[in-house]
């Protein structure tokens, strides 16, 4: 997927803690073989009612929820399982970013992979966006993923971290396993040494 | 890893497992670390084969890959069709990019077919020191073997499939210290989720448990792969327990364990796994377990639960605005009151399964509370081996009649209402007692509330129709 670094965009503001990927992706929605179509069943329970119908509280049934391209997240964002059917449905639906003050391990490291930045910055900044936006449904933020910068509406701006490897696959457009398969030498002379442990043929 | 003048230094089981799997580190990128055992499952692999095909990869060691349908199979009659098209379809195309590409496979007609997370263990393949991943938070139950075990995203599948190793950083160590005596009716489910309710669900996350202390000590196998099971519910990818005689005993004679010599020598390796004395942790807790007492969650994440003696908090107590806004919206959507017991609560469901609590001893917790009893007119209840392996067994031991005359519903093995992809599932509104190990929002079907507990308090719930203290009835 090709990620330009620097982009600028509104907020979809959903201020609440611990939203796990039950949510983001429900677990019907993943009898699925490919990826297609999981963009339509984002936070499909959340979006919709139970006969299917758009819920209009539901920020992304806003106009200004459908303008956004980053997702504006309470803490530990992506908790439960390890689908990666929840960053898949996220990027799908047209996310590029998602902030929060932390996110669970996979699901940080899944969207990593599909050049979703998980951009955590500190709980009181956090709270300060989500004030902005309620303000100002309409301010934008913007994304430096080269320099890591985070400007916020009110024009101050703000560091956030990202995993060295990954920020150099995205920017870059390393395939990762075309990183790990140049290894195979490293590979088999390690294996060579390993005791053997199981034969699941055997 | 040695420390100046050739003293080593002491190390956790954590980074024992680690060092000895490094195959590579370079500038810039994280560890290349080797998997010992990869398990695949129908829901996350089927995009990381396509990937396979689409590069024209092959599987590089199927003998340390093993496949095994759970998730969106049906726990009915399984000489009765799949009736979700869509389910079959996965099911189908899971068997075909088995045969593929090599893997060994329990399809839905194994006498081994059952939960990823119970097979491991149960054939023997799941070993202390190992790596074992698996495209499943839930992996960290391997853990339980002294494993350093976790879950993975397709992407990953993928890549493992194809080089059978991941870039990864290593994790921060949590040491989860619990001494004492457990009291009677108290158990392992009890123990971790009440160390969640005191982190919350996201207290260990960049963490991996290390479980010790008297009371992890004098658990079985099982009960500690139902702690190291729910690890993730701590918000730690893994968690795990060094090895010990339990562990040996556990493992020896076990379709692939390893047997004469061999064994010997395997056993002189796992000796040598524990946590060195004086090994240092990034983070520790203590729970002391004599002062547990049996867990139950009430809202919607697995870090609401209480002490099933006392009350649901109230919102208004709370401080913090967004937890308080958290916990206000887990009580509108459970239809709770606040301030409120749920001794007593009613009961529409109760589900006794999941890799969290679906093996024997888990079976024979809660048919001790059915037998003689009979199950509520107003709950329905379903037991769901985990395993075939584990049904044969509690039908060896007549524990399947023990639930049918109870009048449970006695199932093929599988995840089931644990997830509620297979049309298990709750009707909204509906509370479930489930021994499970998630409660969010529409978990266990659109609109249901779940509540989760041990086998003893599911069994207990469902005799009587409310969410009940199973001592009383012990
Ligand atoms: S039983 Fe539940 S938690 Fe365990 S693997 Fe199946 S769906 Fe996941």
């Amino acid at each position: 997927m090709e990620r330009s670094n620097k982009f600028t965009s509104r907020l979809a503001p959903l201020p609440i803690d611990n939203i796990d990927t039950d949510q983001i992706i429900p677990a019907r929605f993943l009898k699925t073989i490919s990826k297609a179509g999981l963009g339509d069943q984002l936070f499909y329970d959340w979006r919709y009612d139970a006969s299917g119908k758009p819920n209009p509280d539901f920020i992304l049934n806003k106009p200004e929820g459908r303008a956004a391209h980053i997702l504006l997240a309470g803490d530990n964002f992506g908790c439960g399982s390890s689908r990666e059917h929840a960053p898949w449905a996220l990027t799908q639906y047209g996310f590029r970013a998602v902030i929060s003050s932390s996110f669970a391990d996979i699901f940080r490291g899944n969207a990593l992979k599909n050049s979703l930045l998980p951009i955590v910055i500190p709980l009181d900044k956090l709270e300060a966006l989500f004030v902005a936006v309620t303000a100002d449904p309409a301010a934008t933020v913007t994304v430096d993923l080269e320099q890591q910068v985070l400007t916020l509406p009110d024009g101050s701006i703000t560091n956030f971290p990202i995993d060295a490897f990954a920020k150099h696959c995205i920017l870059e457009g390393v395939d990762e396993l075309g990183y790990i398969l140049q290894q195979q030498d490293a590979i088999s002379a390690y294996e060579a040494r390993r005791p053997i442990t199981v034969n699941t043929l055997a | 890893m040695s420390q100046g003048n050739g003293v080593r230094r002491p190390r956790t089981i954590i980074e024992k497992v680690w060092d000895q799997h490094v195959v590579a580190e370079r500038a810039g990128a994280p560890t290349l670390l080797y998997i010992d055992l990869h398990l695949v499952h129908e829901v996350t692999s089927p995009q990381a084969f396509s990937g396979l095909r689409e590069r024209g990869l092959k599987v590089r060691r199927p003998d340390l890959t093993i496949g095994t349908t759970d998730h969106s199979i049906p726990t009915h009659d399984r000489s009765l069709p799949i009736l979700d098209k869509v389910a079959e379809a996965q099911i189908t195309q899971f068997e075909k990019n088995c045969r593929d590409f090599g893997i060994p496979f329990y399809g839905p007609h194994s006498n081994n077919q059952g939960i990823v997370h119970i097979i491991g263990p149960e054939q023997g393949l799941t070993q202390p020191g190992m790596t074992v991943v698996c495209g499943d938070s839930h992996t960290a139950t391997h853990g339980a073997f002294g494993a350093l075990a976790f879950g993975i995203g397709t992407s990953q599948v993928e890549h493992v499939l194809a080089t059978q190793c991941l870039l990864q950083t290593p994790s921060q160590s949590y040491e989860v210290r619990v001494d004492g005596t457990l009291k009677p009716g108290v158990g392992a489910k009890d123990i971790i989720l009440n160390l969640i309710s005191r982190i919350g669900i996201g207290g260990g996350t960049g963490c991996v448990f290390e479980y010790t202390g008297s009371a992890i000590r004098a658990l079985s196998m099982e009960e500690r792969m139902t702690i190291c099971n729910m690890s993730i519910e701590g918000g730690a990818r893994a968690g795990l327990v060094s090895p010990d005689d339990t562990t040996y005993q556990y493992l020896a004679g076990r379709h692939y364990a390893p047997a004469g010599p061999a064994w010997e020598r395997a056993l002189n390796f796992w000796r040598q796994l524990p946590s060195d004395d004086g090994a240092q942790f990034d983070e520790r807790i203590e729970i002391d377990a004599s002062a547990l007492e049996p867990m139950i969650t009430f809202g919607t994440n697995p870090g609401m639960g209480i002490p099933i003696t006392s009350s649901v908090p109230d919102p208004s107590s709370i401080s913090d605005p967004l937890e308080r806004e958290s916990l206000g919206k887990a009580l509108r959507y459970m239809d709770l009151p606040a301030g409120k017991p749920l001794l007593g609560h009613p009961v529409n469901v109760v589900f006794i399964g999941s890799c969290t609590n679906s093996r024997i001893s888990d079976l024979r917790a809660a048919a001790a509370i059915f037998k003689g009893r009979k199950v509520s007119p107003k709950v329905r209840v379903m037991v769901v081996p985990g395993s075939q392996t584990v049904k044969a067994q509690a039908q060896a031991e007549g524990l399947d009649r023990i639930f049918k005359e109870a009048g449970a519903d006695w199932r093929e093995a599988g995840c089931s209402m644990c997830i509620a992809m297979n049309g298990d599932q709750l009707q909204p509104g509906e509370y479930s007692v489930s021994t499970s190990n998630r409660n969010f929002e529409g978990r266990q079907g659109k609109g249901g509330r779940t509540f989760l507990a041990s086998p003893l308090t599911a069994a207990a719930s469902a005799v009587t129709g409310v969410v009940t203290d199973a001592r009383t009835l012990l």
